[in-house]
């Protein structure tokens, strides 16, 4: 079906009943006007045609990303004026383990990969693949914070708590809250899984697939950037 | 609610009443169309706008009362009226409640309301997260009041200075309660950012391009913009106050070897823009306001616009010029002082452009004019004090002082609220369908202006003198002598406070009376921009037609014809305003799909409240909340943004041709 459901407008007219002719009024041509109007897809959804052409949710979701840059920016910002401001035998050089680090960080960078294939398939229609693709990149998303919560056990039984220093709060305010967003990452990722199964995704499931993916990559890029300022640039 | 109608054939549609039958989510769809249910779980724009309204003014009250209380502590030397906590929590009240609960929302009531109008929209871009971003600004504002009663508000001035605002400065809850509302507040602020800014790029009518957009859409446009990146920079700030206060951090302490100063960049860069958060909605109604009344169309359009995002810009880059006492160092404040002074250029160019608006033009000055106008004077003598601010050395003298206290009030109260009180003359007849008397407006109007003039106009002479702000008494003995004279002035200011609330009241006896008024015309003022399109108060689907925009002033250009000769415009009236509208009913949409309410933004909303009150007194409630907020997520997804044919009873089968329910994803 693809008929529109709303009536094309009628054209307003000049006071004598000629057609309205908008350059008389300092407007464009009637030609030069933008599509727009609510049809039907092949499959029955409403489609809303929207101004600039990109989807409502999609440029809600960047919208919501540009706005945590400024949230991480905040939080980067304070643990790069405190990272120096610790005791002599607790600071980075003496607690970061490099290579498990790293070794977490390529698992979250991968789990940005198995994302992208379950975008893919979710654009293909194929159901499956996009579950197992899912499935893969909550795993990676688990076994990333597990290696958070590894880390942390550990820096705490060297004596690094949360008041320990200020380098130890903004180092535990920082990485606790990307922690936070993977882990509400990993939290959609199960609940949309779950909703594909049951057949329980409102509006386009492939929107719907890459709108997950956008936040899950943002938080991976997020990382990536802490990653670089607190573990790999010396003190 | 109506999910679907179709107005074609009459002008009253029968719409049978339809009941839930199914269960998305966990609920069945709330269906009420009247009582209280209707408002609380509606989302429509406009019930969510005059929402905001109604709690803005109700906040802007208890705001006025801890002013009033102020001034009159204030009015003679060693006043006794309040206590120096009492005072503290007072003035710290005052401008939280003013800043963020009723300006802040008050403005969001303007673009609620109006913004889908202006653009041609039947509603915003998200309307569940509309009605969501209204319940959590309500019930964060009313957590942070709770405080009153539950051992004594914040007390650390509105911008919480640290390490006053420290466990071992302010040992009550007041602040943790501050902290934690505000954060609440701040997902409100960004949800509806989102949701406008979506709304205004993606859901104009056809035709209507960037710059054919009423000027106020501009303006809160930018100011959405501002919020985006400006509530996520208080937001860190707020989270490592809670950390510090509440779980032993020390961000903020100076013997632990922070830097306090951290607070200030953090609060600053987010509360500069938060200035222009409150004034720029303020500056697009006096521009909607001024052509109208002028007769004249909007002098310099593309100027106002680009100023407006202008100002948006280097709202960023002058944040430091609240620091200027804090010891940044001479190239930082060389910087942020030219900065400043050059931020007052787009806001000089928008006076400009207003004043030539009128120059020329076939005044009418009503009531809502004369706000518009009042805004114009008064925001320049706050905007000129301001400059004197820009010069650093000038500023080492006037900070912590009265004269500050008398530059912020002439720019939020002259220029933000006169903007916001000429808005509500001028829409209150397309919200409500009833005109607001002019004979009280313009006692409102004159004893709001001559009110606010004494009360701030004499705070320059006490800051000048000496008199530090904050301060919960001030002594005869260092008063002064003759015209400088502390005692004279302090209390023409509490006078003057006195004739602005009467002001006040006017207002309030005003909207009371207006309820008994006849229906007001349709296009009242000769207004020119889209708004006007349509009933008033406007229908559900606020159009019937999709309107299809071909020039700025769509409205005005539909009823009035050129008939001058090449640069000499001429208009001559062709249709009224009256005439326009029944052309644009009778030739209705056959089809219209509105969203369908929910109760799952109100749930939600409530579960934030819960999670704070468990962060100051027992786990267990944050985890109540959190379970609150879960399910309201949960019942939220399931259920969907648009009502599906199983949803109602009886389904339809498109038997009726009133009703049409429109299956979507």
């Amino acid at each position: 079906m693809a008929d529109v459901t709303i009536d094309a407008p009628t054209e307003p007219t000049e006071g004598d009943g000629t057609p309205y002719d908008p350059a008389a009024h300092g407007g464009v041509p009637e030609s030069q006007l933008r599509d727009h109007g609510i049809g039907h897809a092949a499959d029955g959804h409403v489609i809303h045609h929207t101004s600039t052409g990109l989807s409502n949710t999609k440029l809600a979701m960047w919208l919501f990303l540009g706005s945590e840059c400024l949230l991480f920016g905040g939080l980067i910002s304070t643990y790069m004026l405190y990272r120096n401001r610790h005791s002599e035998n607790l600071g980075p050089d003496q607690l970061w383990d490099i290579p498990f680090t790293s070794a977490s960080s390529f698992v979250l960078l991968m789990s940005s990969l198995t994302m992208v294939l379950a975008v893919s398939a979710a654009g293909r229609k194929d159901e499956r693949n996009t579950r197992l693709w899912l499935t893969v990149t909550a795993l990676l998303g688990g076994l990333f914070i597990a290696g958070q919560v590894y880390e942390f056990t550990t820096f705490y039984r060297e004596g690094l708590g949360y008041t320990t220093s200020l380098f130890s709060s903004s180092f535990y305010t920082l990485t606790g809250f990307h922690g936070v967003h993977v882990s509400v990452g990993i939290i959609m990722l199960i609940s949309l899984m779950a909703m594909l199964g049951k057949d329980k995704v409102h509006g386009d499931k492939a929107e719907t697939v890459e709108m997950v993916g956008l936040y899950w990559h943002f938080v991976d890029i997020v990382w990536i950037v802490i990653f670089t300022l607190v573990y790999l640039i010396p003190a | 609610m109506v999910i679907i109608e179709r107005p074609a054939d009459s002008t009253a549609v029968a719409v049978p009443a339809v009941t839930a039958s199914s269960t998305y989510g966990y609920l069945r769809r709330p269906v009420q169309t009247t009582g209280w249910r209707a408002w609380a779980f509606s989302v429509d724009h406009k019930k969510i706008g005059i929402m905001y309204g109604v709690a803005a003014m109700a906040f802007f009250l208890i705001g006025g009362i801890e002013a009033g209380l102020i001034r009159l502590q204030l009015a003679q030397p060693d006043g006794t009226i309040l206590s120096a906590e009492k005072y503290n929590q007072m003035f710290t009240m005052h401008a939280t409640t003013m800043v963020f609960l009723f300006v802040m929302p008050m403005a969001a009531a303007f673009a609620n309301f109006l913004l889908p109008l202006q653009i041609g929209a039947r509603d915003v871009a998200f309307p569940r997260l509309n009605a969501l971003s209204l319940w959590v600004f309500l019930f964060g504002g009313i957590f942070i009041n709770s405080s009153w009663i539950l051992g004594g508000a914040a007390d650390g001035g509105w911008f919480m200075y640290a390490p006053n605002s420290a466990v071992p400065y302010s040992p009550t809850n007041g602040i943790d309660f501050w902290v934690l509302g505000l954060l609440i507040t701040g997902i409100a602020s960004l949800a509806s950012a989102v949701n406008l800014i979506v709304t205004v790029l993606n859901m104009r009518a056809p035709g209507m391009t960037l710059m054919r957009m009423p000027i106020f859409t501009w303006m809160a446009l930018v100011v959405q913009f501002l919020l985006l990146f400006a509530m996520p920079v208080i937001t860190v700030a707020l989270f490592l106050l809670m950390f510090q206060r509440n779980f032993g951090a020390t961000f903020f302490s100076v013997e632990a070897g922070a830097d306090p100063l951290l607070w200030q960049h953090l609060f600053w860069i987010f509360g500069h823009p938060e200035v222009y958060i409150l004034v720029l909605p303020s500056f697009g109604i006096i521009s909607e306001v001024l052509p109208v009344f002028s007769r004249k169309p909007l002098f310099g359009y593309p100027f106002v616009v680009f100023s407006g995002a202008a100002i948006g810009f280097v709202g960023w880059g002058v944040w430091a010029h609240h620091m200027f006492a804090s010891g940044l160092g001479p190239v930082s404040v060389a910087v942020f002082s030219v900065a400043t002074m050059a931020i007052a250029v787009p806001t000089g160019v928008k006076i400009v452009n207003w004043t030539l608006t009128l120059w020329g033009g076939k005044l009418r000055f009503t009531t809502a004019m004369l706000f518009a106008v009042g805004l114009i004077v008064e925001f320049t003598v706050g905007g000129l004090s301001g400059v004197t601010h820009a010069v650093a050395p000038s500023d080492t003298q006037q900070t912590d002082t009265y004269y500050i206290v008398a530059h912020f009030h002439y720019v939020l109260f002259g220029g933000a609220v006169l903007g916001l009180f000429a808005g509500m003359y001028y829409w209150w007849p397309k919200a409500f369908g009833r005109m607001l008397s002019e004979r009280l407006g313009k006692w409102n109007f004159w004893l709001m202006i001559i009110g606010m003039n004494l009360t701030f106009g004499p705070m320059h002479i006490l800051g000048l003198q000496g008199q530090p702000r904050r301060m919960y008494v001030w002594t005869d003995y260092r008063a002064g002598e003759g015209f400088f004279n502390g005692a004279l002035w302090n209390m023409v200011a509490t006078i003057g406070t006195v004739i602005l609330t009467i002001g006040v009241i006017v207002f309030l006896v005003n909207v009371w009376v207006s309820r008994k008024h006849p229906p007001a015309p349709a296009d009242p003022w000769d207004a020119r921009s889209l708004e006007w399109l349509t009933t008033s108060p406007p229908k559900e689907h606020n159009f019937d037609r999709t309107p299809t925009v071909h020039a700025l002033d769509e409205f005005f250009h539909r009823k009035y014809e050129d008939v001058g000769e090449g640069d000499q415009h001429e208009y001559v009236q062709r249709m009224t305003g009256e005439q326009v509208i029944a052309e644009e009913e009778a030739n209705a949409d056959a089809h219209i799909h509105l969203p369908a309410p929910s109760y799952w933004p109100i749930v939600l909303a409530f579960g934030l409240p819960v999670m704070a009150y468990g962060v100051l007194y027992n786990v267990l409630l944050i985890a109540a909340g959190a379970a609150i907020v879960l399910m309201a997520v949960y019942g939220w997804l399931l259920e969907g943004a648009d009502a599906h044919e199983t949803d109602y009873d009886p389904p339809a089968d498109g038997g009726d041709s009133s009703k049409e329910l429109v299956a979507s994803g």
